[in-house]
């Protein structure tokens, strides 16, 4: 990963910015902190966003392209609300799968058209059986159920059990965000 | 704002734009390119699907884990009386990034995004004080994929 010095506060001395154990440095924290809750709606975003933290525009698409490079932001990327589009059912659908076969068939349910996130995550026996979970949305529960057919179809035998829970309300949804807090450097 | 709502351009914007904006000197302006319309008529329709409720948001989308804190998903079974009380309890916590009610003996889903990895496991204890209930932590072991995509 390169380090480059922020633009704004030119380093004559040659000495890179401390990263703190994140690996972003304070000019990039403060790029996270202007756009968590969006990027601006202006023909220069990379500008407003820049005038907000005291760096060129240049500067902030510049590290935006390198906090993406680095899978810092997965993408910059409208986050449509479900139910507004029609997707009317949203179904959590988890499913107890063999561990020795589950890395494979995860990879290959995670393929599957309309699944959008797949995880393994740890049982909690006896109550909770399920370590593979898989997201599908549809305007309908029959078309949830549908498709969680075509991944029941995939697992075949190595998966016992499945259930589908239905989201019935968004309790809250504010998304990611760090705290607006002075970074440690 | 419901999905009678948009016309045919919308709807291509909001597929376009759930691919990502590329990142350019002006990233609308080359969106708005390859869509057939000016730039001022994208950040119109954009702002307008955003206000309207139709996007909940648009901007980069961070990686937890790689911004250097601690992400996990958890459960609670909370009894029905009580349902109202303990979603405000939880809500309370700003760790709490997403909360849904789902139809399951678990029935009280959320997302804990938290400023540390150790941190999840101080939130998860303060829920439990806090809620009187033992919270179900499900941290992934594994990504198999991660690309919400909602055609329309």
């Amino acid at each position: 990963m390169s380090v480059s010095t922020c633009p704004s506060r030119p380093d004559p001395d040659g000495d890179v910015p401390e990263r703190d154990a994140r690996g972003l440095d304070a000019a990039d924290r403060a790029i996270v902190l202007a756009t968590q809750a969006g990027l601006p709606l202006v023909p220069d975003p990379w500008g407003a966003v820049g005038r907000e933290v005291g760096m060129s525009g240049e500067a902030v698409l510049e590290r935006m392209r390198a906090m993406q490079e680095r899978g810092v932001i997965r993408r910059v990327a409208a986050v449509p609300n479900h139910y507004r589009l029609g997707y009317v059912a949203n179904g959590m659908t988890v499913w107890d799968v063999d561990d020795a076969q589950i890395d494979r068939l995860g990879r290959e349910v995670a393929a599957i058209e309309g699944v959008s996130h797949c995880y393994r995550r740890p049982r909690h026996l006896p109550h909770w059986p399920y370590n593979l979970f898989a997201m599908l949305h549809g305007c309908s529960r029959e078309e949830v159920e549908r498709q969680a057919a075509v991944l029941r179809e995939r697992l075949g035998e190595a998966c016992r059990d499945h259930r589908i829970l239905y989201s019935s309300r968004i309790l809250k949804k504010t998304g990611l965000r760090l705290a607006r807090r002075v970074p440690q450097e | 704002m419901t999905l009678d709502d948009l016309d045919a351009v919308d709807r291509r914007l909001i597929n376009r734009l759930q691919d990502g904006l590329p990142l350019v000197a002006r990233p609308y302006a080359a969106v708005a390119g390859e869509l057939g319309i000016a730039e001022g008529d994208l950040l119109y329709r954009l702002e307008r699907l955003r206000e309207g409720g139709v996007l909940s948001r648009f901007g980069p989308m961070y990686h937890a884990e790689r911004l250097g804190g601690g992400l996990t998903l958890a459960a609670l079974a909370v009894p029905e009386a009580d349902y109202e009380r303990v979603t405000d309890t939880v809500n309370a916590f700003p760790e709490v990034a997403h909360n849904y009610r789902r139809e399951h003996a678990l029935n009280m889903w959320f997302v804990l995004a938290t400023e540390t990895p150790e941190a999840i496991a101080e939130t998860i204890a303060g829920i439990e004080a806090a809620t009187g209930l033992p919270v179900y932590n499900m941290p992934k072991e594994e990504e198999f994929h991660v690309r919400l995509h909602l055609p329309v």
